[in-house]
């Protein structure tokens, strides 16, 4: 015990004496989140509102004005038919359409629900999720105020419709996608590195040499870049729900366990490309061309994989983001439980186990 | 018991690159049915053995084979062909036995540059499952010439004191072997004095030591030595009885134009072989009839000024020079 | 004979730490200089600072007539360099190297390609043009590799432990080279770790904690401090060194 101890101390000097590559580490999760972010609440603020509201209905007036002086809706325009939208959009004179039922007013007071619809245009996808959010949070904020103050109980019920992208394919993708990306860069490439530069310095040639079990040598070259994701994933964690208000709608706990299995996937495929290669240059080129390349294109963070060529969405399932990327989204996004993201999980720990099995089996007691 | 047994052991790359064998031994070919064959009797490797508490020396340039042999005996390589023990143990089935006792310097001082001389003594004591306090004896003497630097980062240490931590590294767990690849290579002659002082008392304490060096002139400080050019054994004995071997007269020449007493010693007909050795050209004379005073007068009818002639007994050097040009 | 090499009170510090310490010496042309020194006193930064590659902090030298800091460029042009560690491309081709080298020089293809007809031949390595240069042996490499150095016929050629870890024939083959080239002309400044080595050059200067400690002929070093050869000589120097790093 007291060998894997004083290995894994030693490795934590290696890592903390390298200033640079540490700040670059533990500052890119947040240059990422606030990058793609920025471009988020940028576009919440004052956006462009069209409504189509009944005459003379003063409580659907009231939610109206009420809309209006948030600092995140301007309303620009009142349309007469539905038929309008279509056109609104068009000519993109509003990103959301707010259509009130008629008789929104009667139908709260007498029947104590009444419907609004909020169309949104989705073509930016994130955009139109948080103001969607946003404009939905204010009627219930009214509904409130309207039970609390005015004794009128009553719900009323948004409807959120998204158009042209009604899936909402790649909203809030990008949080997801960040943690898939740096889980896997930090795990597998500073792993790999970490392991080829012994073999570079011949350092590894002493080690071999001891008495020092393989598995030591393993686990400690493991151990710090664990460390170093899990504070990566907290950070952007932190990051994403406070700062980018993308709020965590299902159970903590799932996410955590997906994503440290996710860590262990990777930590073993960098292992294997430690035991493949001799150079560090090598080691950053295949993981760099190898795993980064498949994450950001075939991992479904950017691209949409139903939209992709069959051979492409094939080649797809062996890249761990994908999956890990579409549990993230179930848990974090959409809310679902556990038992949504059993495939998902089932996969990533069979790659975890096929990885890990096939790197101890290739790490070489030898020299070659 | 041997410390070290090495029998016919080869180990031969093919590289791409030049399209050749290197290593040790002669190439293993391999011939059209599939089977094994040597090339020639001279593939059978090198055999040796290494008395324990001797002094062993490898000597022979870059690219010989030494490096290669150093890691199959140190478990690190698998052999193509022959077996080998250190300590009894066999090289390849009791690959952890070996690796507990013996200790290994290889040939690039094998050390965290980012750690301190302390940090790198400590770790490599853990990795070898002691401390620096049990062992402190072996190593004080090699230790404390580097103590005072001792929260130094090793990458900002000078040639001469890597090479020392490197050896304490080596020496922290009392190993009964050591194996030394070059650890002299690139280092100044005073750095390089003292380190073969440092082993000679490391000998007093019993251990064996197995040293690889390219400087012909450390030949003389090893009890025994073995040759070594093109991955093969040129001679092995004691540098005294290498030197006893040596076939030809050697003389010692100088004279006032030495590069153009180099030329005209190599167009003297009884010249075997003639190389500039420091301030005095050596020639090799097989002639036993050839006098002294003969070659005197061939100089002095080629102008040669303020001419010396030597009998001087062969280094190792020259030993190694006429057995590898054989 | 006129100096090609001339450094007066050549000084370089790093921080508080003054590497080399106010050397001065002269060089003259077609001399087989050796520079000669234990790890860490100074000769690499001396090397550098000659070559043009770093600037000193005081004191001035100049190499083939140019001044190494005003002239950087004019003193690259007249010199040549050549290490242990980096020589040739291990992946070109013999010629390839030369002519790659040659190049940087600023060599026509004409005077290279008849110059490297030349070359071929004198070295005995015309089955060799068109092999890889990793695929020659050691001492192969170690003779191309100065050939390319002084292919350009510079004034200095600069070697920095040119011989390391070759075997003692080709080592000597080696000095045998350095001798015509001197005999050419061409001025030789050499670190090397192998004594006996030291007796081969006309003067030999052995630093000393950033200083010029000794700077004589062998024979007049050998007397002076009384030593049957120059490993004794520089033994009995290399001693005194109180630096640490």
């Amino acid at each position: 015990m007291k060998q894997l101890y004083s290995f894994i101390k030693k490795e934590f000097y290696h890592i903390l004496r390298d200033k640079t590559t540490i700040l670059i580490l533990l500052l890119m999760p947040i240059i990422q989140i606030i990058l793609f972010g920025f471009a988020l609440t940028t576009e919440v603020r004052n956006t462009n509102v069209a409504i189509l509201i009944p005459a003379n209905d003063v409580l659907a007036n009231e939610l109206a004005a009420r809309i209006d002086a948030s600092s995140y809706f301007n309303i620009v325009e009142q349309i007469h038919t539905k038929s309008d939208i279509q056109a609104v959009f068009r000519d993109a004179r509003a990103k959301l359409v707010i259509v009130f039922e008629n008789d929104f007013s009667k139908n709260l007071m007498q029947l104590g629900v009444s419907h609004i619809q909020l169309i949104a245009d989705a073509t930016d996808p994130n955009a139109a999720t948080s103001f969607s959010f946003y404009a939905s949070n204010i009627i219930q904020n009214y509904q409130h105020d309207l039970a609390h103050q005015a004794f009128i109980p009553g719900t009323i019920t948004p409807e959120v419709k998204m158009l042209y992208n009604p899936q909402m394919k790649g909203a809030f993708n990008f949080v997801p996608g960040v943690l898939g990306m740096i889980l896997i860069l930090i795990c597998a490439m500073m792993t790999s590195i970490a392991i080829v530069r012994e073999k570079e310095m011949g350092t590894m040639e002493v080690l071999l040499v001891s008495p020092m079990k393989p598995l030591y040598t393993i686990l400690s070259k493991i151990a710090p870049y664990f460390v170093l994701s899990c504070v990566n994933f907290t950070t952007i964690i932190l990051l994403s729900v406070f700062v980018l208000k993308v709020p965590i709608a299902g159970s903590f706990a799932s996410l955590v366990f997906v994503s440290l299995l996710y860590i262990f996937v990777a930590l073993a495929l960098g292992l294997l490309i430690s035991t493949l290669t001799t150079t560090q240059v090598s080691a950053m080129l295949i993981s760099g061309m190898g795993l980064m390349i498949p994450v950001m294109l075939l991992s479904g963070m950017i691209f949409p994989i139903e939209n992709m060529p069959l051979p492409l969405q094939l080649l797809s399932t062996i890249v761990p983001a994908r999956w890990y990327i579409a549990a993230v989204k179930s848990v974090m996004i959409q809310g679902l439980g556990f038992s949504s993201i059993l495939r998902e999980v089932l996969i990533l720990s069979l790659m975890a186990t096929v990885l890990v099995a096939v790197s101890m089996k290739k790490f070489k007691v030898r020299l070659e | 018991m041997y410390a070290i047994e090495a029998n016919k052991v080869s180990k031969n790359y093919f590289s791409e690159k030049s399209g050749k064998f290197a290593g040790l031994g002669n190439p293993i070919v391999r011939n059209n049915t599939g089977s094994k064959s040597l090339s020639d009797d001279k593939a059978a490797g090198v055999s040796f053995e290494v008395h324990e508490g001797e002094i062993f020396g490898i000597i022979g340039p870059d690219g010989a084979g030494k490096t290669t042999l150093f890691r199959i005996l140190t478990t690190l390589l698998l052999a193509d062909s022959g077996n080998a023990t250190v300590n009894g143990f066999d090289i390849v089935k009791d690959y952890r036995a070996i690796r507990k006792c013996i200790g290994y310097m290889p040939g690039r001082f094998s050390l965290y540059q980012d750690l301190t001389v302390e940090e790198n003594l400590n770790f490599f004591a853990t990795v070898f499952n002691t401390t620096v306090a049990e062992n402190y004896d072996l190593i004080k003497d090699i230790y404390q010439q580097i103590e005072p630097f001792k929260k130094r980062r090793a990458g900002k240490l000078s040639g001469g004191m890597k090479q020392k931590l490197a050896l304490s590294c080596a020496l922290i767990h009392k190993p009964t072997v050591l194996f030394l690849d070059e650890p002299t290579t690139g280092v100044d002659p005073v750095s390089r004095k003292e380190f073969w002082g440092i082993l000679k008392n490391l000998k007093k304490q019993g251990i064996t030591i197995l040293v690889s060096t390219p400087y012909m002139d450390e030949a003389s400080l090893c009890d025994r030595i073995a040759l070594i050019q093109n991955g093969n054994f040129l001679k092995i004995d004691t540098p005294p009885n290498i030197i006893n071997q040596y076939e030809k007269k050697l003389w010692a020449v100088q004279s006032q134009n030495m590069s153009q007493l180099l030329k005209d010693l190599r167009n003297n007909a009884q010249t075997m072989n003639c190389f500039a050795f420091g301030d005095a050209h050596h020639i090799g004379i097989s002639n036993s009839q050839y006098k002294e005073n003969e070659l005197r007068s061939y100089l002095e009818a080629r102008n040669h000024k303020s001419i010396e002639i030597r009998i001087i007994a062969p280094s190792v050097e020259d030993c190694f020079m006429e057995l590898s040009q054989k | 004979m006129e100096n090609v090499i001339v450094a007066k009170n050549l000084t370089k510090r790093f921080g508080h730490f003054t590497a080399v310490d106010n050397i001065s010496f002269e060089v003259k042309r077609g001399e087989i200089f050796g520079f000669l020194g234990a790890n860490g006193a100074g000769k690499t930064t001396a090397m550098r600072m000659l070559c043009g590659l770093s600037k000193q902090t005081e004191g001035i030298a100049t190499v083939a007539g140019y001044d190494i800091h005003r002239e950087t460029e004019f003193v690259k042009k007249n010199i040549g360099y050549m290490s242990q560690k980096f020589s040739l491309y291990d992946d070109l081709k013999v010629w390839e190297n030369i002519e790659l080298f040659a190049g940087i020089y600023g060599m026509n293809d004409k005077a290279i390609r008849s110059n490297t007809d030349l070359l071929m031949q004198e070295l005995n390595f015309e089955n060799e043009r068109n092999a890889l240069v990793g695929s020659l042996p050691l001492g192969f490499k170690q003779k191309l590799a100065f050939s390319v150095a002084i292919f350009h016929k510079p004034q200095v050629v600069f070697l920095d432990e040119p011989t390391g870890g070759v075997d003692p024939i080709t080592r000597r083959m080696f000095w045998e080279m350095i001798y015509k080239a001197a005999e050419n002309g061409i001025t030789v400044f050499v670190t090397t770790h192998y004594m006996d080595e030291a007796e081969y050059c006309h003067r030999v200067s052995i630093m000393v904690d950033g200083r010029i400690e000794a700077l004589d002929s062998p024979a007049n070093l050998k007397s002076k401090y009384q030593a049957a050869n120059m490993d004794e000589v520089f033994q009995k120097l290399a001693r005194k060194s109180q630096r640490t790093e």
